[in-house]
């Protein structure tokens, strides 16, 4: 049987999706217990116990310092920018699509500049950033938003110019006016649009919040891991790699239960990652 | 009465020519079939009856009204894909033409105007035979009941012209008989003029009272794209004895496209 033919059972998809993370678990211990065997203060890998311990002084006790819980502080600091960055690169997305793919007087204005403006490297005007908006929450802010709103413009406009001219002459023929035309017509066909461009969106908007936290911060997650860098302290700064992983992975699923739940219509055409 | 005239019609693309010295009266409650070969500029003279695009030169009207820049409620049209909202169900796709006649900003119903509108659309889906999918997705009716229910739309705005561009195009041959009788049920119990562009030449016999034809008159072996097409043929029909088609016109319309893609003589 031709390998392109052999699908694999529900146990057996179930178990080739494990070995892959299970692989990592394991190389990772055993490479942990060689270099601590060799070397018990060795901090490039270290035990499952010690990250452990890490996990337990960042998330569970209070910080003595600042009497703040470190991990849940960082999260919240990171989620609200991401939230905020997020929200108002789509809403402009969603606008100008509609605004660029719908009006040709518009697009002819907007078009090749958007396109510029998505080619601007947001990271190289992240001092520009800092010096016009301060080292607060906004700069951090607004790089997220330089960073994904233009591809979002882009990716949208280029929905809303992709249905098809049948259906919006077929709505003029029904007598919809302009406004109709992208409240009713447009706007609810790019939605499923928007929330595939918001989880295409995430990955990108992570790297720069990260990145404008990185550079200033007081709160974050990145922050957090540049912070303890000096410190060598793996033990940190693994399991928030993998908690920003996690929290990544939820709002990528939450959102793709959205789109499902919210516009079955879309979801007619068979499976979809 | 004339519902439609064109008058002294000619349109490009801004190259070569595609529709030149188009005239034509139509009679109101006429069933027009316009045939030709693919790229004779059928597709084109249907997008200008329905104002999509404006003639380069000459005009159209219906009715005594201006001629239209733009389309409108006056023109119904039912395309061969895509003429439906995939977003709705179909009993909503029937009910949009009442929520942008009376919800010029919200765009959606509400109290008793929805009401009486949804009860308009499930009248009218009834009337099409498709009142058991009310509640169904565009992508989950076949492509009949897909068709049925784009001429359904139209009907909620009642259009003193229809226009039909191959609308049965994609259908099984079985399906497309039934389709036949369908619209000729509706043609006649509404009254309405109906314009259908088809490559089907039997088709085009069976339902039309007047079979428009549109091909090249003049040929130019070293410039074949110099002319456009034309009406060439223009024949009423007596739906009684239902004529057959000339063999001529057979020519014209099942000429392969190649003869105006490559612009050879045909």
């Amino acid at each position: 049987m031709r390998l392109i033919n052999r699908r694999p059972g529900r146990g057996l998809a179930l178990a080739l999706t494990v070995l892959p993370f299970a692989a990592v678990v394991i190389a990772y211990s055993v490479g942990s217990d060689i270099r601590l065997a060799e070397n018990p203060s060795d901090k490039l890998l270290p035990s499952f116990r010690q990250i452990g311990d890490a996990i337990n002084r960042m998330a569970f006790e209070t910080d003595k310092r600042s009497g703040d819980i470190l991990l849940w502080v960082d999260t919240w600091a990171s989620l609200v920018r991401l939230g905020i960055g997020v929200g108002i690169s789509a809403s402009a997305g969603l606008v100008f699509g509609l605004l660029i793919g719908l009006l040709p007087m518009v697009r002819a204005a907007l078009a090749p500049f958007v396109a510029v403006l998505s080619l601007i490297p947001p990271l190289a005007i992240l001092p520009i950033l800092f010096i016009v908006f301060g080292l607060d929450e906004l700069s951090k802010v607004a790089l997220i938003v330089i960073g994904i709103a233009p591809f979002m413009m882009r990716d949208l406009s280029q929905r809303v110019l992709s249905l098809p001219a049948e259906q919006l002459v077929k709505a003029q023929t029904l007598g919809a006016s302009t406004w109709q035309i992208a409240t009713r017509v447009a706007l609810p066909q790019v939605l499923p649009h928007l929330i595939q461009s918001i989880r295409l969106s995430l990955g990108p908007a992570w790297l720069f919040l990260i990145a404008a936290e990185a550079i200033a911060a007081t709160a974050g997650l990145g922050y957090r891991i540049f912070l303890v860098r000096r410190f060598f302290a793996m033990d940190v700064i693994i399991p928030y790699v993998v908690w920003i992983t996690l929290l990544a992975f939820i709002i990528d699923y939450v959102l793709k239960v959205i789109s499902r739940r919210g516009f079955r219509w879309a979801h007619l055409g068979g499976e979809s990652l | 009465m004339s519902s439609v005239s064109v008058r002294n019609v000619f349109h490009d693309y801004g190259g070569p020519p595609i529709l030149e010295r188009v005239n034509l009266e139509i009679a109101d409650g006429s069933f027009c079939a316009i045939l030709g070969a693919s790229g004779c500029g059928k597709s084109t003279f249907l997008r200008l009856l329905l104002a999509q695009e404006i003639p380069v030169r000459g005009e159209i009207r219906i009715g005594d009204s201006p001629p239209a820049r733009e389309p409108g409620p006056d023109r119904g049209v039912v395309f061969q894909r895509y003429s439906l909202f995939p977003h709705l169900t179909a009993l909503e796709n029937l009910m949009l033409a009442r929520a942008f006649e009376k919800a010029p900003f919200l765009g959606r119903l509400i109290g008793s105007a929805k009401a009486q509108a949804k009860e308009e659309a499930l009248a009218v889906l009834k009337r099409i035979g498709l009142g058991h999918a009310a509640d169904r997705y565009p992508a989950q009716l076949s492509g009949g009941m897909q068709q049925r229910l784009a001429i359904g739309q139209t009907l909620m705005k009642r259009p003193q012209v229809l226009l039909l561009d191959e609308p049965f195009g994609a259908l099984d041959p079985g399906t497309r008989v039934s389709m036949h009788e369908f619209l000729l049920d509706l043609w006649r119990e509404t009254g309405m003029t109906i314009f259908m562009v088809t490559h089907d030449l039997e088709e085009g016999f069976k339902l039309a009272t007047r079979v428009l034809v549109f091909d090249k008159v003049r040929w130019d072996e070293h410039a074949p794209e110099a002319w456009g097409a034309t009406v060439t043929y223009d024949l009423p029909l007596n739906r009684k004895t239902g004529a057959p088609p000339p063999g001529e016109i057979a020519e014209a319309v099942n000429r392969p496209d190649t003869a105006y893609a490559e612009g050879g003589h045909p």
